[in-house]
Parts: C-alpha cells; sequence; structure tokens
C-alpha cells in the first residue's frame, strides 16, 4: 500500500514539473505578447528613436539589430563551419585535440557579460575601434563560435559512414568526398547551426551593451555605434518610464525567437528525413 | 609535389587554423581580463578584495563578499527550484511520456531555451516583483525574485542536457530490472537514473555556470543593493550585476575593481569546466 502511494505521488510531481515547465513559458509568453501586441504599429517599428521629438518608434534598432546580426554571420559562419569541418573529418585524437574541445566548452561556458567586458578592453579600447558595430560584431562572432561548431559538427557526424565510404570507393579523395558528398548532405544540420546562432545574436545584450554601443541610430558604416533591440528594451525596462514601449519590444524580440525556432526546427527535420531516407 | 596535393594541403590546413581559432580566441580572452583585472586584485589584496564586506568605489574600498555571498545564494537557490523541476521533466519526457507527447512539449522547452535573458529580466520586473512585493513585503527587488528568474532560465538547459543522459541509457538496464519484478517507478528512479547520473551532475554544474554568469535578467530584478542577504526578501547584488551596473560610468580604479570581479567569475567558470570535462571523462556508466 505505502509503495503504491509513493508511486502516485512521483508520477504526480512528474506530471506536475513538466507542466509547471510548459504553464511558466505560456505565462511568459502569454502576459508580454498581450500587454505587447496592441503597442505594435506600423508607425512604432518604422520611426527613428527620440523621445525629445515625440519620436518612440525601433526602425533604428531593428536595423542595427539586423546589421549586427549579419556581420557576425560572414565574421564567424566560415570560421565555425571549417573549425567543425576539421574536428569531425580530419582530428585524430590527441592530447592537442583534447585542449582543444576543452577551449571550446569553455567559451561556451564564459558569461555574457564577461565578454563585454573583454570586447570593450580589447576591441573598442585596445584595437581602438570604439563602440561600433565591428567591435560589437567581433565579440558576438567569438561568443556564437563554439554553438557553431557543435551544431555543424553534429551535423557532420550524422551523415552516414557509407556515405563516405561510396565515394571513397569511387576514386574521389578526401576533400572531393568532403565538398561533395558530406557537406552538401550536412546543409540543413549547417542551416540549423546559423539560425540558432541568429537567435543568439539578436537576443543578447551585456555583450552588445558595451561592444557596440547603446547609441539609438541606423549605422552607416561599421565603424558607428548602434543599439540593439535587446539593449533597447533594457534601458526601456531600466528606465521604467514607458511600459508600453517595453512591452512592444519585448514582443517583437520574441515574436522573431520563435520564428527562428520553428526555422531551427523545420531544417533539423529536413536533415533527418535526408538522412534516415524516409 | 603536384599541383592538387599543394591546395589539398592548403585547405587542410587552412581548416586546421579556424579550429584554432577557438583556442586563440579563449587565450585572447584570458589574457587581457587578467591584464586589466589582476593588478586591481594585487593591489587592493586578494584577501581584502574577496571577504571586506563593504563596497564604496568612492572612498576606494572594495570587499566583494556581498556578492559573493548574493551569487552564492541566488544560484543555490535557482539550481535547488530549477534542477528539482528540470530534472523531474527531464525525467518525464524520456520515460514517462508517450512519444507523441514528448514530441509536442521538447519543442516549447526549446523556445523557454531561446527567450533572451533580457526578457526575461522585464517579466520578473513587470509581474514577479510588484507580486512579491504587494503579497510578501519588501521592495519586490529580491533574493527571492532572482532565485525564481534564474529557476525559470536554467530549467531548459537542465532538462534537455538531463533528458540526453537519460536516454543513453542502455535499454537492457530497464529490461533487466522490470523482469525481476521492480515496478516501472522503481525502475525510473532505482535504476535509470544512477544510471545517467554522470550526464545528469553535468547538467547541474552547466546549470550553476549559467546562473552564476546570467547578468541582464537577474540585474533588473535584483534590487542592487551590496549587502550579504538575510532574507529571502532581502534586496541582493550578485557579482555580474555590478559589472553591468557601473561598468558604464566607472572609471580607474573604480573599473579596474570591476575587471577583477571579472576574474573572479571567469576563474570560477573555468574551474566549473574543469568539473565537468573530469565527470564526464570519469564515467564509468552508460
Amino acid at each position: 500500500m505505502k509503495r503504491k502511494l509513493t508511486e502516485k505521488i512521483l508520477m504526480t510531481l512528474l506530471w506536475l514539473c513538466t507542466l509547471g515547465t510548459v504553464a511558466a513559458l505560456f505565462l511568459i509568453l502569454g502576459y508580454v505578447l498581450i500587454q505587447g501586441l496592441p503597442h505594435i504599429s506600423l508607425r512604432f517599428l518604422t520611426t527613428s528613436y527620440a523621445p525629445g521629438l515625440g519620436l518612440e518608434g525601433i526602425w533604428a534598432m531593428i536595423i542595427g539589430t539586423l546589421l549586427l546580426m549579419g556581420l557576425t554571420l560572414v565574421i564567424a559562419v566560415p570560421a565555425g563551419i571549417f573549425a567543425a569541418i576539421y574536428l569531425s573529418e580530419y582530428a585524430k585524437p590527441s592530447r592537442f585535440l583534447s585542449v582543444l574541445r576543452f577551449s571550446i566548452e569553455c567559451l561556451a561556458g564564459i558569461p555574457s557579460i564577461l565578454y563585454g567586458l573583454f570586447g570593450f578592453t580589447f576591441f573598442v579600447v585596445f584595437l581602438k575601434l570604439q563602440f561600433s558595430l565591428i567591435s560589437g560584431a567581433l565579440t558576438l562572432a567569438i561568443m556564437i563560435l563554439p554553438l557553431l561548431i557543435r551544431t555543424t559538427e553534429e551535423a557532420l557526424q550524422s551523415v552516414p559512414v557509407s556515405f563516405r565510404e561510396g565515394s571513397l570507393a569511387l576514386g574521389a579523395n578526401q576533400l572531393v568526398t568532403l565538398f561533395r558528398i558530406v557537406l552538401p548532405s550536412a546543409i540543413p544540420g549547417i542551416l540549423t547551426a546559423v539560425i540558432l546562432s541568429m537567435g543568439r545574436i539578436i537576443g543578447e545584450t551585456a555583450a552588445v551593451y558595451y561592444t557596440a554601443g547603446t547609441v539609438p541610430q541606423v549605422p552607416l558604416t561599421a565603424s558607428e555605434s548602434t543599439r540593439s533591440l535587446a539593449v533597447h528594451l533594457y534601458f526601456l525596462a531600466k528606465e521604467g518610464l514607458d511600459q508600453g514601449q517595453a512591452f512592444a519590444s519585448a514582443t517583437i524580440l520574441i515574436i522573431i525567437i520563435a520564428a527562428l525556432n520553428l526555422a531551427a526546427q523545420g531544417t533539423a527535420n529536413i536533415l533527418n528525413r535526408r538522412l534516415t531516407g524516409k | 609535389m603536384n599541383r592538387a596535393k599543394i591546395i589539398t594541403f592548403i585547405i587542410e590546413k587552412f581548416f586546421w587554423i579556424c579550429a584554432l581559432l577557438s583556442l586563440l580566441a579563449l587565450l585572447l580572452i584570458l589574457g587581457f581580463l587578467l591584464k586589466e583585472g589582476l593588478p586591481p586584485l594585487f593591489s587592493i589584496g586578494f584577501g581584502d578584495f574577496l571577504l571586506g564586506t563593504s563596497w564604496k568605489p568612492l572612498e576606494d574600498t572594495f570587499g566583494i563578499f556581498p556578492m559573493i555571498a548574493a551569487t552564492a545564494a541566488a544560484t543555490a537557490g535557482g539550481i535547488l527550484l530549477g534542477g528539482f523541476v528540470g530534472l523531474f521533466t527531464a525525467l518525464f519526457l524520456a520515460e514517462v511520456a508517450s512519444p507523441k507527447l514528448a514530441r509536442l512539449i521538447r519543442p516549447l522547452i526549446q523556445l523557454l531555451a531561446g527567450i533572451p535573458s533580457v526578457v526575461f529580466g522585464f517579466f520578473g520586473l513587470v509581474l514577479i516583483v510588484p507580486w512579491i512585493s504587494n503579497h510578501l513585503g519588501g521592495p519586490g527587488n529580491s533574493l527571492l525574485a532572482t532565485i525564481l528568474i534564474l529557476s525559470v532560465m536554467i530549467l531548459p538547459t537542465l532538462a534537455s542536457i538531463s533528458e540526453t543522459a537519460l536516454r543513453a541509457v542502455p535499454q537492457e538496464y530497464r529490461e533487466g530490472s522490470l523482469a525481476l519484478g521492480a515496478s516501472p517507478m522503481e525502475t525510473l528512479f532505482k535504476v535509470t537514473l544512477p544510471a545517467a547520473k554522470s550526464g545528469i551532475i553535468a547538467a547541474f554544474v552547466l546549470g550553476v555556470g549559467r546562473a552564476v554568469g546570467e547578468t541582464m535578467a537577474v540585474v533588473l530584478v535584483c534590487g542592487n543593493r551590496p549587502q550579504i542577504p538575510k532574507s529571502l526578501l532581502d534586496p541582493i547584488r550578485p557579482l555580474t550585476s555590478t559589472i553591468a551596473m557601473e561598468m558604464s560610468y566607472s572609471t580607474g580604479t573604480h573599473q579596474q575593481a570591476l575587471f577583477a570581479i571579472g576574474v573572479v567569475l571567469l576563474v570560477f567558470i573555468v574551474a566549473l569546466n574543469l568539473c565537468v570535462n573530469y565527470i564526464l571523462k570519469g564515467r564509468k556508466d552508460v
């Protein structure tokens, strides 16, 4: 009897915890969206930000975030993919390899505020790049590198060995096999890596704040400062002046992140289907 | 060597260099943070810095013990709450839920993991902080608010890594246990869970890293008062919040002291990663 009771309690706890997790998600999404959606208008999305002049739009932040994301990806994606190729296709177990893997794990674990401090002292001050789009992008590029490498490596390793063997048996060398067989098969997985990185970049605040700066303007060159949407939300939340704007900005962020999540799941499914032949 | 071979050689070396970038980046980060943060640690003194209880930048007094205490309390609370719920969610998804239900819930957990920390902070600020203030008293910006936000934030990480560890347990373990007459629930808690132990511990250690390093969510709900918390309702100021709050206007020794806090955080994070490495390498199970 006692055993049955314990089992029932544990079962209830398992259900409750899972429901709690899902409920937390819906509470956050629901609360922010309900308060935020009414404040979103075309005017809000397309005007610039100059509170003194009565302009409270987020156009500059949207463009700033997109430029920051684009520049970061241009820097980080090739490096990340090639690093993953080395780790997955070429590296042989060695002391050097474990050091390399450990450093990737460490990079993944470093808190974003430390990326902010590093970016500030190295890119902004030491390399004299100032608070700028390029300082922000370089800092973020290092930050997303581990995520890119790991996800790409997983995609490469999910390509069956038989694909490689078939190609090699037909007389293709390793490099041809890599570019003609392995990489094309892994493209949806690599796309997943890129989409997940986009999410990280768009949501990042601390590392952007101290490197790209906070000037709410559309940067015309890479050496101008900008303010990302996440940093903008931080300002609005901290100042507590206009909650409507803050809710609306948070809503935009959530919509973008949710869309990216859906896209990442879509590409991951394509990879699965392609490799299992279903 | 013919041309094709040379090209192959160059391309392969290029891959190697790209892989090396991570190591170089890490060394660069370590180097520059230590360069900025170590000198003030020596000039202030390790003991005075780590154990000093008063932080008064204007009087050149830099003691971060209250912040260490705040970080420790918030992390412990977040890990207890988020860890428990996260682990049970993982157990549910890996062992109890039907594949269909698990497929439905997993993307939701991923979405929770993807929500930007500043959105968590904002949510905490507009909903949790006023709720605490109205129902439990105090200013609302408190250790409790920080713990609640942190636990929701680390929950998805814990749940997904633990689930992976549970799924890696060979099916024979479960079958053997069931064949010996154990109930599904006994099998789950006495066989499967212990077998996935090292993966789950690694997940918790990573969760600690996230909780200690979280900044933008915490800074909005913690109250930012550098004091040793005596109750759950006290406003606190963790290490990361101190950097985030003061970095934008600090200069001179004050700014250096903030970098010293960064060094303390960095040392802690690297140590945690060494732990994870050790745990996963030394795993005998699975």
